[in-house]
């Protein structure tokens, strides 16, 4: 389809230029992959938004993995190579997280990514991890309903942080009417399910249990927050289950300090509220509200105390505070460099199998270990907001517990495992011994 | 098409072009699958997946320059429909994942299985096969930018008020896609694809071919753009944009040309949303963001307006900015170096690269050219355009 | 346990099991602080009010080692806790004693029985109130006898209600007396009411179970319609957030045609500066706090407003008359404020605080007001009018409509156009930063602030009417009334999708919108 010239001069330079153009172009892409990989250090991975809206949790993260590259690196490294970071700025958008993961494995070659927080991310880079065979540590409390090789969660499964909160709150507090409140996407929405189910399993009845769901970044809470307290006045002990989401929390817990409603009227108990989204409020309304998580900054153990010194030294800043996906992170890292050592190499499918056993001091006093469904055994404790945005510590469970992939409570997963040890399978039906699906 | 209409529709710029998207389209899959991987001239596949993404977003570039840079209608919330398109594909893609799914459900996907949904909605009814999702790809955004274009140039809404509406329409549909009960998985999206039309997605000579296969799209959709402005239909739209009043006492039915031209433009960029999917792997909600929408007509600004071959090179110049600038020591930097260069190119390349490019070799042009006529004829084409504001 | 602690205020303290009970806070175990509650409120000591008042502000300091227990005074003296002696400073190991939720509720109860005789008449609403909603039957006595000294007429209706409670619920009270507690709870006419109402079971007499289905039902007639009046506040309120948000674009989008797609940033420093005025009045002037917002108010408008005249003098000036230019030039503007907050105040959310005159909330009728949301509303409104009255009275607003409605004739009449270009756009600016003030005090103060008010400002002004001030007022408090009477209807995510699509529609109806300009300079 090429045009018939009119200009009998121009044309043989326009085919030179066109030429010229096309071998450019080739030229620059070439140049552009060129390895860059050296030798005498080990890379990793960060994959944690620093703009956009996730920012203003992830940057933490980024700077918490750099944090634990330095400590090793002052260590001697790994396999007597230095670590070395590879941070990128998938800038809160999903394809770009898949486009960056790929660069990093690519491009990069990097041993290992930690990196993601929503649950939306991880699903985008998911396939770019199984295609390229790397591995990621995903370090927030998520849904659960998932395990793959490729990945480990050291955040905690609903099971680690929503069901032992909801029977805190029926143990301790007597609560007979509930309200689960969330953000709408797919942790809220899968969180409430199981919640749903284990509540009306521990006999509460359906009128008891009153279920909303807001948009992202929802500022306006009068009506709900109205809402709330309509239906806890109705004489039974009330609380809400909140798996509000970052931005929201804060003009939510505004309302409910304006409205009146106290932690010992109706508590509220929160899951994705941690150190860090309390720095943005003034906690003297709140006091008595509840967290649940497996690690706040406020316990006192001498690896967390020796943890929040050195963070602090790092960071330059006395007033940094440190939460739960931060210590996920602290877990997944050792546990990796454990298991690289192990195995003497960094190769992922070597690391993938040495990780499922391999145990990691938390900072909270215990020691988490890898189980075969690439989730880790955790504490769960549940925190009450103080004045001075802390949390107190009010229970906590006995011993560890361990993540639980697929959900009891979910009629699609009652039956599921995951088992990557003996059955190398994510989703494996132990009623009719099958993997589903492709298995992988 | 008669090849008449061809040749005068493309000019020496328009066929360079094509000329250099073919020869991508040809040479990178072929560098990608023949050469071995340890060549330095061949391409990997990391690199073939993200330049079909930016073909893509050349495509939806392409969209918008047609509809604002010869039309003067200014949506931002075309991003709406690329994200339509993208999931209608995405449906296809997920019905073929079959029982392969986690839970091996072989009618619903993962997400409805863990959400309790019983059975597929009825809008879902249909998306197993690949002609009736390939239909939806183009028949869902054009019937919505119809529906939506019918109300709006009827009413002779117009500029700002439109811009905003269209932000509205998007706005409302990103609110829609988020939500769970709606059946499309709500902020997560549609993932984890395995096959299209029985090849595996993540294959490198799937991938290739949909890069392919993209430049190919590029190039039609080019050449249909390219059609329509240098037709009688194109002069018309060209008035719309500079005089609309005048045009419609001249006896013009505005709305129709309008509506048309708009709708044309809707169905391209939901071809560019299906052809993105699969190459990026994910369709979610965030495609649907009004920033998303600004972001695309900031390409077509940068490239040039009213040049169509600008817009596409505004969205891979924009995007390969992105992608260099959010790696390495650059990226706590990238946004300001992003905002800036929106800012210098407003300010100093009014006329975008391409329309600045024309300015300045024009004239040499005309002084060089022996056919004044000819001449004449393509500038109407390509002179950057007067704000119709 | 109350007509016990009024004995025991006749007999001399007994040393022993106060000083035992006394030392249980310090053992840090929450079960031990609980009995710890209840033998000191029944001791019937002096110190127990003291105490137990301490422990709910966290004044009352334990050392785990000595096992000694401390109230330290507001006035920073400090008593043993055990001997009531002054002790001249607290030992460094002791903490505050840790409370629960369940603990705080001990300590309410606690606290109210021992403040019903209290000379406070707002403390003895207080314990009424708290009397009211456990309706414990012990507490009777103390109620009948705080009845028949009480003077105030707000307590003594208090106390009636909490007597009528205690009543229905006490099962051998007489049908009369329960018949006239129905009455009296029906007449009070709340949710709290109506729980109690719903509550009373199924062993009492016919009579009152029927009186009490009646009193349920006109309850619950009433609420509903304070349930409209309250849908319409929070639409007011809504509305003002808008109105507050879209105001400043009104100006510079609607008077100047300029989109500015950085309008929300300016809100974004409003906001930041309010935080910073607020950091240095707290490591400053604490005693300043209350009128933080006073001060951060002109700071805001003239940051804002200075760097809206530098955007225009160093970017829009070249675009006029290519509004959809301004578009992109703002909006990458906007990238890039965004990243510089970001990089230098850091990402997270930052706090700001609420004076005290903002928070907190009062009852009209059975709805709720909160203050700080009040407060905006007057704020608005006020901005509102200023503006206004500035754009009609004053030399420059008179310059201001002049240059809109006619650039060229204005400029013959030699009034400096670019000038007036620049200030007008410091004014939009300038109240978006004003906005930014009053938004920090419901929202995120974080880099993303701006960015969720910008798609809602530009739907109120284009639904207002470009151009007209009262359309923006009108068509903020339209949309804010609308959102949320839709909201408990639809939920609050569809809601938002019913406005989006209204306002398309409307717009097809009145392609420019509410209040149209009308005049040959609009068809240009």
């Amino acid at each position: 389809m090429l045009t018939k010239s009119t200009h009998g001069i121009a044309a043989p330079l326009s085919r030179r230029r066109w030429l010229a153009a096309t071998a450019g172009l080739m030229l620059g892409l070439a140049s552009f992959t060129g390895a860059s990989a050296a030798d005498d250090t080990i890379k990793v991975g960060v994959l944690h938004s620093l703009s956009g809206t996730m920012a203003i949790s992830e940057t933490t993260l980024k700077d918490t993995i750099l944090f634990l590259i330095d400590e090793q690196n002052k260590k001697g490294g790994v396999l007597g190579k230095k670590l070395e970071a590879v941070v990128v700025d998938p800038a809160s958008n999903w394809p770009l997280f898949a486009e960056k993961a790929r660069e990093l494995i690519t491009k990069d070659k990097v041993a290992v990514v930690f990196g993601c927080w929503t649950s939306v991310s991880r699903k985008s880079v998911l396939p770019v991890f199984k295609e390229l065979n790397n591995i990621l540590f995903y370090p927030v409390q998520y849904e659960g309903e998932e395990s793959e090789r490729n990945v480990f969660y050291t955040g905690a499964a609903p099971n680690q942080q929503a069901i032992p909160a909801v029977d805190y709150l029926m143990k301790e507090e007597k609560v007979k009417r509930w309200v689960l409140a969330g953000t709408d996407y797919v942790y809220p929405r899968t969180t409430n399910k199981i919640l749903e189910a284990y509540l009306k399993s521990k006999g509460v009845a359906q009128d008891d249990i009153m279920i909303n769901y807001t948009p992202f970044g929802h500022s306006d809470w009068q009506t709900i927050v109205a809402d709330i307290k309509k239906f806890g006045s109705a004489g039974k002990k009330t609380a809400v289950v909140s798996t509000i989401n970052g931005d929201a929390n804060v003009p939510f817990y505004k309302e409910l300090g304006n409205q009146g409603i106290k932690a010992k009227d109706i508590p509220v108990v929160a899951f994705s509220v941690g150190e860090e989204e309390l720095a943005g409020i003034d906690t003297k309304p709140l006091v008595g509200h509840l967290a649940a998580w497996n690690y706040f900054e406020s316990i006192k153990t001498p690896a967390n105390e020796k943890f929040i010194k050195e963070w602090q030294a790092y960071t330059k800043n006395p007033k940094r505070t440190t939460n739960d996906p931060m210590e996920a992170h602290v877990i997944g890292f050792n546990m990796w460099v454990k298991a690289v050592e192990k195995v003497k190499s960094t190769d992922p499918d070597k690391v993938i199998d040495a990780l499922p056993g391999i145990e990691a001091a938390n900072l909270t006093g215990g020691v988490s270990k890898m189980l075969p469904n690439h989730h880790i055994t955790k504490p769960v404790f549940i925190g009450e907001i103080k004045g001075n945005g802390q949390f107190d510590v009010v229970w906590k469970t006995p011993s560890l517990v361990a993540g639980d992939a697929w959900s009891k409570e979910l009629d699609g997963s009652r039956d599921l495992i995951g088992d990557w040890v003996e059955k190398k399978c994510g989703n494996y039906n132990v009623k009719t011994n099958k993997c589903l699906g492709s298995g992988s | 098409m008669t090849p008449h209409m061809l040749t005068r529709s493309l000019d020496r710029g328009a066929t360079l072009f094509l000329a250099i998207v073919a020869a991508c389209g040809i040479l990178i899959p072929l560098s990608n699958l023949l050469l071995p991987t340890d060549s330095s001239l061949q391409v990997p596949t990391y690199l073939v997946a993200l330049w079909g993404k930016y073909v893509c977003y050349a495509i939806l570039a392409l969209s918008i320059d047609l509809i604002w840079g010869y039309c003067g209608i200014l949506s931002l919330g075309h991003g709406a429909f690329f994200a339509l398109g993208g999931y209608a594909m995405g449906m296809y893609l997920m019905r073929q994942i079959g029982t392969r799914g986690v839970y091996g459900n072989p009618i619903l996907p993962d997400f409805m299985v863990f959400l309790n949904w019983q059975k597929l909605p009825w809008y879902w009814y249909g998306f197993d096969m690949f002609w009736f999702a390939a239909l939806m790809v183009v028949v869902v955004p054009g019937l919505l930018a119809f529906c939506f274009g019918w109300l709006a140039f009827r009413s002779r809404v117009t500029g700002v008020y439109l811009s905003i509406i269209t932000q509205a329409m998007t706005y409302a549909l990103l609110l829609g896609f988020f939500r769970n009960d709606f059946g499309f998985g709500g902020n997560n999206g549609l993932t984890d694809f395995k096959d299209i039309l029985g090849f595996n997605v993540q294959a490198e000579g799937t991938r290739a071919a949909l890069f392919a296969l993209s430049c190919l799209a590029l190039i039609v959709g080019f050449v249909i753009c390219r059609a329509i402005v240098s037709s009688k239909l194109g002069k018309i739209l060209i008035a719309i944009r500079d005089a609309e009043s005048r045009t419609r006492f001249l006896g013009y039915r505005v709305e129709s040309y309008k509506l048309f031209v708009f709708t044309v433009s809707a169905c391209m960029a939901g071809v560019a949303g299906a052809l993105y999917v699969p190459q990026v792997g994910i369709i979610n909600p965030s495609e649907f963001a009004p920033g998303n929408s600004i972001e695309a007509v900031i390409w077509v600004a940068v490239g040039g307006r009213g040049t169509l071959v600008g817009a596409a090179l505004g969205a891979v110049v924009v995007n390969y900015a992105k992608t260099v600038f959010t790696s390495g020591v650059l990226a706590p930097y990238w946004l300001f170096m992003l905002g800036a260069l929106f800012i210098l190119v407003t300010l100093l390349l009014p006329r975008g690269l391409v329309g600045t490019f024309n300015a300045w070799w024009e004239p040499r042009k005309a002084r060089r050219a022996d056919d004044n006529a000819a001449s004449a004829a393509r500038e109407d084409g390509i002179s950057a355009p007067k704000m119709a504001e | 346990m109350l007509s016990l602690f009024l004995i025991a205020v006749a007999l001399p303290a007994l040393a022993g099991p106060f000083e035992d009970a006394v030392a249980k806070f310090a053992n840090d175990e929450f079960s031990d602080t609980e009995e710890a509650i209840g033998a000191v409120a029944t001791s019937g000591n002096p110190l127990a009010y003291p105490i137990i008042s301490a422990l709910q502000d966290g004044r009352l300091m334990a050392d785990p080692d000595t096992k000694k227990v401390f109230v330290t005074g507001t006035d920073g003296n400090s008593i043993d806790a055990a001997s009531g002696a002054t002790v001249a400073n607290v030992p460094d190991s002791a903490s505050a004693v840790r409370l629960n939720n369940r603990l705080r509720r001990s300590v309410d109860a606690a606290l109210g029985s021992l403040t019903l005789m209290s000379p406070d008449v707002a403390m003895r609403i207080q314990a009424a109130r708290s009397v009211f909603k456990s309706h414990e039957e012990s507490a009777l006595p103390v109620v009948e006898k705080a009845l028949a000294k009480e003077t105030s007429r707000t307590a003594k209706a208090a106390l009636g209600e909490a007597r009528a409670a205690i009543l229905l619920y006490k099962a051998d009270a007489s049908e009369v007396d329960k018949l006239k507690a129905v009455a009296i709870i029906k007449a009070r006419g709340d949710q709290e009411a109506l729980a109690l109402l719903t509550d009373i079971g199924s062993d009492q007499p016919a009579s009152v179970t029927k009186a009490a289905a009646g009193a349920i039902g006109s309850i619950q007639n009433s609420l509903a319609v304070w349930s409209m009046v309250q849908n319409a506040w929070y639409g007011l309120s809504l509305g003002s957030v808008l109105l507050l948000a879209a105001i400043g674009l009104a100006i510079t989008f609607g008077v100047m045609g300029v989109i500015n797609m950085a309008h929300g940033e300016m809100v974004m420093l409003g906001a930041y500066t309010t935080f910073v005025v607020q950091e240095m009045i707290r490591t400053r002037y604490p005693a300043l706090f209350d009128y933080s917002l006073l001060i951060a108010v002109p700071l805001a408008f003239l940051v804002s407003g200075a760097i809206g005249v530098l955007i225009e003098r160093s970017i829009i000036r070249f675009l006029y008359g290519r509004p959809l230019e301004t578009l992109l030039a703002t909006w990458g503007l906007s990238l890039v404020l965004q990243q510089a907050v970001r990089t230098a105040f850091g990402p997270t959310n930052r706090e700001v605080g609420n004076p005290s005159w903002m928070s907190g909330a009062f009852e009209l009728g059975q709805i709720t007001i909160t203050y700080n949301r009040l407060w905006i509303f007057c704020f608005t409104l006020a901005v509102f009018a200023i503006l206004l009255a500035m754009l009609r009275y004053t030399a420059l607003g008179l310059e201001m409509r002049a240059v809109t409605q006619n650039r060229r004739m204005a400029a013959s009449m030699g009034i400096a156009t670019s000038r007036v270009d620049a200030l007008t756009f410091g004014l939009g600016s300038g109240i978006a930063g004003i906005a930014g003030v009053a938004l920090s005090q419901i929202d995120n103060v974080s880099p993303n602030l701006g960015q969720s008010y910008i798609i809602d400002s530009f739907m109120v002004v284009v639904f207002g009417g470009v151009g007209n001030l009262w359309g923006t007022l009108v068509g903020a408090f339209s949309l804010g009334i609308a959102n949320k009477f839709l909201e408990p209807v639809a939920g609050a995510v569809l809601g938002k999708i019913a406005i989006l699509v209204l306002i398309i529609l409307f717009i097809q109806k009145r392609p420019r919108g509410l209040f149209a300009l009308k005049g040959r300079a609009v068809e240009a």
